[in-house]
């Protein structure tokens, strides 16, 4: 059997990161599994602008973004099997992976990272009602077509969800002479970037319907129609709010998930991100096995993601190097009021480097809060906002002297100012 | 001048026409879709089902049983996935224990082995049946079949021994000759000395076409969920509920590769080519499978879908000659127990009616074996490594989420009913079929079908004609 130091699946921009991150920190035995026939992943296909403000302090494209990391891994001479779909991963290390030059082969790794991205929801998923014609797709895919094959889906489009994909595809598509009429969005708030919502919808005069989702999609063959309404609080139609879109095309922005496809037969547990529960250290609760990026749990911006796959690249070469104790102190950490997720859920603070992330969302829009970070009762870290949105992740470093190890419980929570 | 046309490809007019390729005839199957088994045999439970419930002596009691006993060859044969796992329908209610119990004896009747059980045997076997199920009847011989494939390798093996198929035609009109029909399509004209109706929800109109009939087919559309293949051992029998006027009921049940089917509902439509899903009914068929399996993990929904059922006017199967041609033969209105039944009907009407007219003798060529296909989750590391080397297509994995190669679509390609839509290639070989929904392989699929029909990457459809997906290019002159 092959045998790798470091195994890991994916080569977007989560598993360039970090291997390159380990690569710097002195592991060299390296293997990248991906399962097209480049590197990069999405980023292929993300051709607008707006990538690399955090990382590189300019604004780049998803393909020059994602080339900076290809051309880092080609230099460094970090190996990478193109083609190659893993099948599955084995709770004592074993990925197995098909590709048409190498066959089946089973690779022994001593620790893995699984940076495997994410995947749409799509209309099965979210049970559209109605007919069942062609040209519903989601943004994703119709942003495949056009950007990577040259195809637009339709002429007439209509997107639910506001998504980010969802707003990039309706500037595209407008770009491309498509006719944008609309977006619908479930919630009374976007799930995209505000800097979208202006730059995709405002400039172009695309309507964005707030609280209002498909009813039914109508057409036998195409999609010939389109129908919205507006929800109440409890999400239901409300009666006589309807809309009509004559359209040819229903884009879906409506979602990510979380492609944990390889951690299923490790019955390890999951969060409430849908991505493996994971340490300080990126490490689920296998030793040795990391989660980073999009497949962990879904971020708004590739430069967050590229630097939790750095965060999953220290502790990994850490645990190759008999560094991790698995023991101490463990604090289990907590969403509280008005928090959606937080990642790590659990935080082994003997094991922690000097700076402990926390990465969370807002479960709703807020106004004037504080977020309050608290072991036990005792409070860690007071955040004041005069504004959140869940479509904005936050990032908050503790320095591992705060943590007192008196109360193994971390809650994050909100707490609205009268 | 054609031995035999067969109007529609469906489960019954595919078993039908490989029955017919047995035999030195000249056989034409017309099909007005863009694939074989693409209406009812497609969008159904795909449940074999044991015959414990249709009413003795009906045609549907009859075919169901002998069919059922069919299956197990047929699907060796057809290289088609089935697996007896047993059906169990249970009473969650005390009052319903009479009924269990007159099912039984129906059962009985019918010919059909079952066991009554008791709650404690239920539990033990289904674990998370609802805790206040109150007993079942379990029938060991009801099954689960790949309905996809049972279709396309019935006429796939028809097709190979002589058959010929045209798709995408319609028949318009039928004359009555002085030795057989003349079949008007919406492409040609032809003549035959016999015609089998297989039309399915369509059955009653093809009839109409040389005389007139005094009933009518009906869609009874069902809906279903599916959900993705993570919550193993949910259930491991088909799990349904006591019967109704309006049929079997809603029935939870594993699939062939692994999935979970929730459905279906039973509502009347208009328009038979009608498959629309709605929420209240579907929130109806949610509420009905989790009073038997409270666990249903509806998140892991992948697909909604709706079929219709060819529910004719008669109450049982429509079977026979036209009243005036005892060469114009009916086989529709195969509602449920449809899919069991087919292989039984398809060989009572040619040994029954066919004979009568037509004088058939035995291919000494034939067999009822198609091409086995390769079964990649079936090989040890060794093999498929040593099948990769010998082609390596079979390392190339396409579809993500059910791991479908490049060999095995190629396969699919080089057949004799090979696919020639995404979505005809999704039912042959699932690529598409899993939780992205095609999101990923759906651009390499149809750059697939493009390089070997010889066409562009837009003139793939998804299903019917004129369901392009990438209808414009952005570069060049547009078509």
């Amino acid at each position: 059997m092959i045998r790798h130091r470091l195994v890991i699946i994916g080569g977007g921009s989560a598993g360039m990161a970090a291997a390159v991150k380990a690569y710097e920190l002195g592991e060299k035995d390296i293997l990248i599994l991906e399962k097209n026939n480049y590197l990069g992943g999405i980023l292929n296909q993300c051709i607008h602008n707006g990538f690399g403000l955090h990382e590189f302090k300019e604004e780049l494209t998803g393909p020059e973004f994602m080339s900076r990391f290809s051309k880092q891994v080609n230099e460094l001479g970090i190996k990478y099997r193109l083609n190659a779909n893993v099948l599955s991963i084995s709770k004592d290390k074993v990925v197995t992976y098909s590709s048409e030059e190498d066959g089946l082969v089973e690779v022994q790794a001593d620790a893995i990272i699984l940076t495997t991205g994410c995947y749409e929801r799509n209309a099965g998923a979210i049970q559209i009602a109605g007919d069942r014609p062609v040209g519903v797709y989601t943004a994703g895919q119709a942003q495949l077509y056009l950007n990577c094959y040259g195809y637009l889906v339709g002429k007439k489009v209509f997107i639910l969800g506001s998504g980010d994909i969802g707003l990039i595809m309706a500037r595209r598509m407008t770009l491309e002479g498509a006719k944008v009429l609309g977006v619908a969005e479930l919630m009374p708030y976007s799930a995209g970037l505000n800097r979208n919502i202006v730059q995709c919808l405002q400039d172009f005069n695309i309507p964005l319907y707030l609280s209002h989702t498909v009813k039914e999609v109508r057409g036998k063959n195409r999609v010939e129609k389109v129908i919205i309404a507006e929800v109440d609080e409890k999400m239901q139609f409300i009666p006589g709010t309807e809309m009509e879109f004559d359209c040819d095309t229903l884009l879906l922005s409506v979602g990510l998930i979380p492609n944990n496809d390889l951690f299923n037969s490790l019955g390890i547990k999951f969060s409430k991100t849908r991505g493996a529960v994971v340490n300080q250290d990126m490490e689920t609760e296998i030793p040795g096995i990391f989660s980073a990026g999009n497949v962990l749990h879904v971020h708004d911006l590739v430069d967050y993601v590229v630097s939790e796959a750095r965060e999953a690249a220290v502790g990994a070469v850490k645990y190759l190097n008999n560094s991790t104790k698995h023991a101490g102190f463990a604090y289990e950490i907590k969403q509280g009021f008005g928090i959606g997720y937080v990642v790590p859920q659990v935080l082994n603070i003997d094991d922690a480097s000097e700076k402990v992330s926390f990465k969370f969302r807002v479960a709703k829009p807020f106004k004037d809060i504080v977020i309050n970070i608290k072991e036990g009762e005792r409070l860690l870290k007071k955040i004041i906002k005069p504004a959140i949105v869940p479509s904005e992740m936050e990032i908050v470093y503790l320095p591992k002297e705060l943590f007192q190890k008196e109360d193994h419980t971390i809650t994050v929570s909100v707490e609205e100012r009268k | 001048m054609f031995d035999v046309i067969v109007v529609g490809a469906g489960c019954v007019g595919a078993l039908t026409a490989r029955k017919l390729s047995s035999y030195q005839l000249n056989v034409l199957v017309i099909e007005k879709e863009n694939d074989v088994g693409n209406a009812t045999s497609m969008a159904n439970s795909a449940i074999v089902h044991s015959g414990y419930d249709p009413v003795p002596g009906t045609l549907k009691a009859k075919f169901n049983v002998l069919g059922n006993k069919m299956y197990p060859e047929l699907c060796r044969d057809l290289d088609v996935h089935f697996e007896q796992i047993g059906s169990l329908t249970v009473a969650l209610y005390d009052e319903q224990i009479p009924m269990l119990k007159e099912l039984a004896e129906r059962s009985k009747q019918n010919g059909v082995e079952v066991k009554l059980l008791s709650k404690e045997e239920v539990l033990e076997m289904e674990p998370n049946i609802s805790p206040d199920v109150k007993g079942a009847l379990l029938a060991p011989s009801a099954g689960i079949v790949n309905p996809f494939t049972l279709v396309v390798h019935a006429m796939e093996n028809a097709v190979d021994h002589g058959v010929e198929l045209h798709l995408n035609e319609e028949v318009k009109e039928i004359k009555s000759l002085q030795e057989g029909f003349e079949v008007i399509t919406s492409k040609g004209k032809y003549q035959t000395k016999v015609l089998i109706n297989c039309a399915g929800i369509y059955g009653d109109k093809i009839h109409s076409l040389i005389e007139p009939i005094d009933y009518n087919i009906r869609a009874r559309k069902g809906q279903y969920f599916v959900l993705d293949h993570y919550a193993k051992g949910l259930v491991n029998h088909v799990i349904f509920p006591l019967p109704s006027e309006k049929g079997k009921g809603i029935l939870v049940s594993p699939t062939t590769s692994g999935n979970y089917i929730v459905g279906p509902s039973s509502e009347w439509s208009d328009d038979k080519d009608l498959v629309s899903c709605d929420k209240p009914t579907l929130d109806n068929v949610r509420a009905q499978a989790q009073a038997m399996v409270p666990s249903i993990p509806f998140n892991q929904v992948i697909r909604i879908f709706a079929g219709n059922r060819p529910t004719p006017s008669t109450h049982d199967f429509v079977i026979g000659t036209a009243k005036q041609y005892p060469n114009f033969i009916n086989a529709s209105g195969i509602e449920s127990p449809g899919l069991v039944s087919s292989p039984a009907i398809a060989e009572y009407i040619v040994e029954t009616y066919v004979s009568k007219v037509l004088t058939l003798v035995k291919k000494d060529s034939w067999s009822g074996k198609v091409r086995p296909r390769v079964h990649l989750n079936e090989l040890s590391e060794s093999e498929r490594n040593a099948l990769i080397k010998k082609d390596h297509h079979f390392g190339r994995i396409i579809c993500n989420c059910e791991k479908v190669t490049y060999g095995e679509i190629l396969d699919e390609l080089s057949r004799s009913v090979p696919p020639h839509s995404v979505k005809a290639l999704k039912k042959r070989t699932r690529a598409g079929f899993g939780k992205c929904q095609g999101g990923f392989c759906q651009p390499l699929v149809i750059q697939i079908l493009a390089e070997h029909y010889g066409v562009m990457f837009s003139d793939i459809n998804y299903d019917k004609l004129g369901s392009e997906i990438c209808k414009y290019s952005t570069k060049g002159e547009e078509k």
